[in-house]
């Protein structure tokens, strides 16, 4: 269970949303600039909110009142940029590595070489980001951030900058994720197909606040 | 040309440990420095980033007598360091490293401080989600990156620490075998009647040493950045 009841102040924007949810798959909808990509930041402790609480699971991440800030690096929770940020200095495999290692966890055999094999990326593990796609690049990123074994997974528009076709392959992995690995996912879109295939409950945002929250039926019909 | 004496010999190897030990020294402190001036907002950054430069601006003479009023057998720190640590700085090559090391570290600061400049903070938030601490995203994350601004740190830091002249034989004199590097030596040479052609000598040396150490500056600084973007 993820509780979100914040607000902040970012320039001249103001954030002030809440909402809690159950679902494997929050969906966070709405149009640029609705304040989706702040949200999750303040989730991953990367910004902290000006007010308020951020709880997982019961456990407090963020809480103004009683001056909690957990950094990003204790909350083992995964984030998918949009802009990949692989590391340049490190081949594919390294990267997919590094939460692991980050975390001590042990060598799982079984979830790297699945999740390398969804990701149908193979063939660029000895490569470094420089040399890859951007569509390559971001699959490597999709696969970085649960290898981590996180408790609640961000992933901040990730199929934005993927054709229709990968995206078609990819989002089995996502559902697969969601059904198999149970991590509770945050998912960011501006696209609401992509929402209504793999959320569950759907918060719709606009200007910094929430102005609706529900199952994926609130979502627009016709998309675009 | 006649061939290179032995006491020429001694200043070119005593200058080429006072330059490299003051400069193994004076890195992983350039880099903690470097680090605290990229990324850390505290009172007193002000200070810090004016005393940091000060030897440069400064002339050579006001460091190395200041050196000799901190760091001398009779100074405050000096005399305590001698007395409890046994570690003695004036009139001796730890001095010379030592003075050495405090004029070329603006040099070595700087490219450092840059580089990590340079490095997306956003690769390092990254790392911080995938758990990994502070200290860790710098070691495995900024350090790497910045590796060619440390490198170029490092070189430049070792050019100005083997040629300084004027704060070192202001703090620990101009002593044959223990504090005469190249520089005191092409100085003494100058002032002796027919010193020329050693003094001639000497200074192919350094320009020699200047050049292999750029050259490797280079080479080393293509090869990181081939290591860390591919191309």
């Amino acid at each position: 269970m993820l509780l979100v009841d914040v607000e902040k102040q970012l320039g001249d924007f103001r954030l002030a949303v809440s909402f809690t949810s159950n679902g494997p798959v929050t969906g966070l909808f709405g149009n640029s600039g609705a304040g989706k990509t702040s949200i999750i930041n303040m989730i991953a402790g990367l910004i902290a909110p000006d007010r308020g609480r951020i709880a997982l699971d019961g456990q407090d991440l963020d809480n103004t009142a009683s001056h909690l800030h957990m950094p990003p690096h204790k909350r083992r929770i995964g984030y998918v940029f949009q802009d990949a940020r692989l590391f340049p200095h490190l081949n594919v495999r390294q990267n997919l590595d590094y939460g692991r290692r980050m975390n001590g966890l042990d060598l799982d055999k079984s979830a790297d070489p699945r999740a390398v094999r969804l990701l149908d990326i193979v063939l660029l593990l000895d490569r470094l980001p420089a040399q890859l796609a951007g569509g390559d690049r971001q699959r490597a990123a999709l696969g970085r951030a649960p290898l981590a074994k996180p408790k609640l997974l961000l992933l901040d528009e990730p199929l934005g900058a993927l054709d229709e076709s990968r995206k078609a392959e990819i989002l089995p992995y996502f559902i697969r994720l969601r059904d198999e690995a149970s991590v509770p996912m945050v998912l960011v879109s501006h696209d609401a197909n992509e929402i209504r295939k793999l959320a569950t409950a759907v918060v719709m945002l606009k200007g910094g606040k929430v102005t609706a929250f529900g199952g994926v039926e609130i979502l627009p019909k016709a998309s675009f | 040309m006649s061939e290179i004496s032995a006491e020429e010999w001694t200043a070119i190897l005593l200058s080429l440990r006072i330059a490299s030990i003051a400069t193994l020294i004076a890195t992983p402190l350039g880099i903690a420095v470097a680090w605290l001036l990229a990324r850390r907002d505290f009172w007193g950054k002000a200070a810090l980033d004016a005393v940091i430069y000060l030897p440069l601006v400064l002339p050579p003479v006001v460091t190395g007598y200041l050196l000799l009023l901190t760091f001398g057998r009779k100074g405050l720190v000096g005399g305590w360091l001698a007395d409890y640590l046994g570690i003695v700085f004036a009139f001796r090559w730890t001095g010379a490293a030592l003075a050495c090391g405090v004029m070329s570290f603006p040099l070595l600061v700087r490219p450092i401080r840059l580089s990590i400049e340079a490095v997306d903070r956003k690769l390092e938030q990254a790392a911080s989600t995938l758990g990994a601490a502070p200290w860790r995203v710098f070691l495995t994350v900024t350090l790497p990156l910045a590796l060619p601004g440390i490198l170029a740190g490092m070189v430049l830091g070792f050019a100005k620490a083997i040629g300084e002249f004027g704060a070192t034989i202001t703090f620990v004199s101009n002593i044959p075998g223990e504090t005469q590097t190249i520089s005191a030596a092409i100085y003494s040479l100058t002032q002796t009647p027919d010193g020329d052609i050693a003094a001639l000598r000497l200074v192919i040396v350094s320009i020699a040493i200047a050049m292999i150490a750029l050259i490797a500056s280079e080479i080393l600084a293509r090869r990181a950045t081939l290591r860390l973007h591919g191309y």
